[in-house]
């Protein structure tokens, strides 16, 4: 697979990380099936696929932390340790994941040089002056501009992201995996970013780039692979591969059950009266940033919202029902507006809420179906001064929600942890609509539910967008947009890019999805 | 420009510096506002045999609230510290007194029992360790029912008796004075000393707070996490033994109450000295003003004509209060 010459630099050296017809199987899962992949030193290689297509596994293995079935791992032109020295591994292959690997309460100088000796190679002891020249001259040497002798906790995400670059780069490692690296990232700082992969580049350092961002595979990478389904379908040089190449190897031929189009909606009427206004909203969050993000949703729509991790769409749901305060901006319900960060407030307007983690949000696991379905409504099931629960209220409201979504439950007094996954979530969404909103917020609903239950969850919430609520929809999930009347695709914290007739082009909207610029415009 | 920034970063390392150190001794006001009470209330305080009584006292104390605190930096913590503060000692006794002083009669060499005293420490460690951390048992759970157990059997075994008449070896580091200095305060300050540095420049006190700060950092970067947190429960333990058998000297007896409530006071001045009960956060510095400030509340609250029934509310409250101090001073921490 590593037929084509590329623009390394080193490429008359062994690769300095290299994966040779690597197999591996989790379970029933084929989680890669013969890969080949080798990264050179000086060189940029990106690696790209849609989520499950192995990307993962791959870096496991790269790094260390499981064992192929088939294959090997060479670094260096070297034969990988084992598994067990993970001091070999660290000198050799180094990664920065997603989720932090910096410790908070140490300074920085302390998490670039974690578990190494600063004292000679035998002694146990730490030498803090030593360190904290070490850490500052691999500051110095690769341009970083962070205080060695901060504390990392105080040090914002993309701090915390050069103290782990350095962290590997001291060990001496020239083989560095970044694992979507710009997710958390703002504009100005992924341009930072680059300026740094494109120095440890020319330092001769070799670089594996994963990233959702097709478009940062065309600014930083001299070479491109794409996984798909475990496989490797596609190497090569990234001024060789079309945007429309690309796109088309990560996605593939037809997906079993659609077309390339994405069903659009039958119904379709005039959207009624505005019921929920946002302007300008600006929330800062580690599970990615809105700068700046107007929405006006009417009755009778549906709006899809449609982001990668991290491009700020589900943080505009979480802003919007009040679970984060935004930085700037407003949220209006019905024309009335929502004082920020209350979520008690935002609820009591007629907002429904299907949040984005069922266990965590969604119910309480203890309780029966038809408790959490009326937790919503307790004003209503619990009238008077007393507060006593009227039995017959709640079972009528909670059965008419059963009906409405086809639970599947024994009795309404069935405990929900009890339940199946597709059914819980049918339990989440019945307690949005059980208060009967106005504007309905519904954050990937059908992640983890199996295919009846989706279509229930969808005919569900398309059916009260039928009946005159306004629903937002965020989700990455194509198939979930085919209730949607209108989509709005997120990047980077701001919308990118608008469809505003169904049916949704599948490829243009992965295109978007993933930063692209329109075809045609590169390439 | 870069001279500049290379200056001002230079004082703000310095700055940082008096502050973490300002933050270790914010206790230290509140313990000098104590010992001006303590000097009103009774003018006895200030004399040297009551301050040495106050550091007897705080001593053995001392010597579990470190071995807390090296479970709480990890990021765990054991409550049948106390168990084993009773425990050990209460063992190594019965197997050397005589049967007239409540032993088994058995009368082996007090040396034995010293040993005997370290081995219950060790054993009770590792059990806890591992099953902690290898069985992921949830360490408040299983170490307040070993707590129980340890506590039971102390109980049982003695049927609310006391041994007495223990033997001079057994009772040395509890009773005896080096310069006019018990030595229990010796050991307990050396312990303390040792714990600071090595916490501070040794690659495993280094790795201690990494564990509790980023278990899944400290882990991507080579850390045998595991072995380091079972060895802490291990030292931990036999801390707690060596303390138990200062306070079994200090009173030359063993009763069957030695221990309980103990663990209160030990997380209390761990907490109020600063170290993070989230782990990856505190000094063995404060650590020990915590304990300061505990002794010098008991011993005033003694020497006060507060009545004995009282003193466990009043007790209470001051705790509650250096604990706002703490927090109040503490708030910048990030």
């Amino acid at each position: 697979m590593v037929e084509n010459s590329s623009g390394g630099l080193a490429e008359h050296q062994p690769p300095v990380g290299e994966a040779l017809s690597v197999s591996k199987t989790f379970g029933e899962t084929k989680a890669l099936t013969d890969v080949s992949l080798a990264v050179f030193a000086g060189e940029c290689h990106g690696l790209v696929g849609r989520n499950g297509a192995g990307k993962s596994t791959l870096v496991t293995l790269l790094t260390g932390l499981n064992r192929p079935d088939h294959g090997s791992i060479r670094l260096g032109g070297q034969p990988a340790p084992s598994l067990a020295d993970r001091g070999a591994w660290l000198e050799r292959a180094a990664c920065v994941y997603q989720r932090s690997m910096v410790v908070p309460p140490l300074t920085v100088a302390e998490n670039v040089y974690l578990n190494r000796p600063t004292r000679g190679s035998k002694s146990q002891l730490v030498n803090w002056r030593r360190m904290r020249e070490k850490a500052h001259a691999v500051m110095l040497e690769w341009g970083f501009d962070v205080d060695v002798d901060q504390s990392a906790g105080s040090l914002t995400v993309e701090q915390r992201q050069v103290v782990e670059i350095a962290r590997a780069l001291s060990i001496g490692g020239r083989f560095l995996i970044l694992d979507e690296p710009t997710a958390a990232l703002e504009k100005a700082a992924v341009e930072r970013l680059f300026d740094r992969v494109r120095r440890m580049r020319e330092g001769g350092v070799g670089v594996l780039y994963i990233s959702h961002h097709l478009e940062e595979i065309y600014e930083i990478c001299d070479r491109v692979s794409v996984l798909r389904d475990g496989a490797l379908v596609l190497t090569g040089k990234v001024a060789e591969v079309s945007q429309a190449n690309l796109v088309a190897a990560m996605v593939g031929s037809a997906p079993p059950r659609r077309v390339t189009e994405i069903e659009a909606v039958k119904t379709r009427r005039e959207p009624g009266r505005e019921l929920l206004e946002v302007s300008d909203l600006v929330v800062r969050s580690r599970a990615g940033s809105v700068e700046g993000v107007s929405i006006t949703l009417r009755a009778g729509e549906c709006l899809g919202l449609v982001g990668l991790d991290g491009s700020g769409s589900s943080t505009m749901a979480d802003a919007i029902i009040g679970l984060i305060k935004p930085e700037a901006g407003t949220v209006k319900v019905r024309g009335a507006l929502i004082p920020p960060g209350k979520v008690d407030a935002v609820l009591k307007r007629g907002v429904g809420y299907v949040p984005q983690d069922r266990h965590a949000r969604g119910f309480a696991p203890q309780l029966g179906v038809g408790e959490n379905i009326t937790l919503t409504v307790l004003d209503r099931v619990a009238p008077g001064m007393l507060g006593l629960i009227s039995s017959r209220e709640r079972d009528r409201i909670a059965r008419r929600e059963v009906d409405k979504l086809q639970i599947v439950a024994g009795s309404l007094e069935q405990p929900v942890s009890s339940l199946s996954g597709g059914n819980q979530q049918k339990v989440v969404v019945g307690r949005a609509l059980a208060q009967e909103p106005s504007v309905l917020v519904v954050v990937n609903p059908t992640v983890g539910v199996d295919v009846a239950s989706k279509e229930a969850l969808l005919d569900a919430v398309g059916q009260a967008r039928d009946q005159g609520m306004a629903v937002l929809l965020v989700s990455d999930d194509f198939e979930d947009l085919r209730i949607c009347t209108r989509l709005q695709v997120m990047v980077r914290g701001r919308i990118s890019r608008e469809f505003n007739k169904p049916p949704w082009d599948r490829q243009e909207l992965i295109a978007a999805v993933e930063g692209l610029t329109p075809a045609g415009e590169r390439v | 420009m870069a001279t500049t920034t290379r200056v001002a970063t230079r004082q703000g390392a310095a700055g940082r510096v008096a502050l973490r150190w300002f933050r270790e001794l914010t206790l230290v006001p509140v313990i000098v506002l104590l010992m001006i009470g303590g000097a009103i209330v009774n003018p006895v305080f200030f004399t040297t045999s009551n301050l040495i009584d106050v550091a007897t006292g705080g001593a053995a104390l001392g010597l579990v609230v470190v071995a807390e605190s090296l479970i709480l930096l990890t990021g765990k913590f054991d409550i049948s510290l106390q168990g084993t503060f009773g425990l050990a000692p209460l063992l190594g006794a019965w197997l050397i007194a005589p049967k007239a002083s409540e032993g088994l009669g058995t009368e082996w060499s007090p040396w034995i029992g010293l040993l005997i005293v370290l081995l219950v420490g060790l054993v009770v460690g590792t059990f806890n360790g591992v099953l902690v951390i290898k069985a992921n048992f949830n360490a408040f759970i299983f170490t307040l029912a070993m707590s129980i157990l340890l506590t039971g059997l102390q109980l049982g075994w003695l049927g609310g008796k006391t041994v007495y008449h223990l033997p001079q070896v057994y009772i040395y580091l509890g009773s005896d004075s080096w310069f006019g200095i018990p030595a229990a305060v010796w050991v307990t300050t050396l312990v303390f000393v040792v714990a600071e540095l090595f916490l501070r420049y040794h690659r495993v006190g280094r790795a201690m707070y990494a564990i509790g700060g980023n278990l899944e950092a400290a882990r991507a970067a080579g850390i045998r996490v595991d072995s380091i947190r079972i060895g802490v429960f291990m030292v931990a333990s036999v801390l707690a033994a060596v303390a138990g058998l200062m306070q079994a000297g200090r009173v030359t007896a063993v009763t069957a109450g030695q221990g309980s409530n103990l663990i209160f006071g030990v997380f209390a001045a761990a907490v109020i000295g600063g170290v993070s009960l989230d782990g990856g956060r505190g000094r063995m510095v404060g650590a020990l003003t915590g304990v300061i400030l505990l002794a010098l509340v008991t011993n005033i609250l003694t020497l006060s004509n507060i009545s004995s029934t009282w003193i466990d509310a009043v007790d209470g409250a001051i705790i509650l209060l250096a604990l706002g101090v703490a927090r109040l001073i503490g708030t910048e921490r990030t």
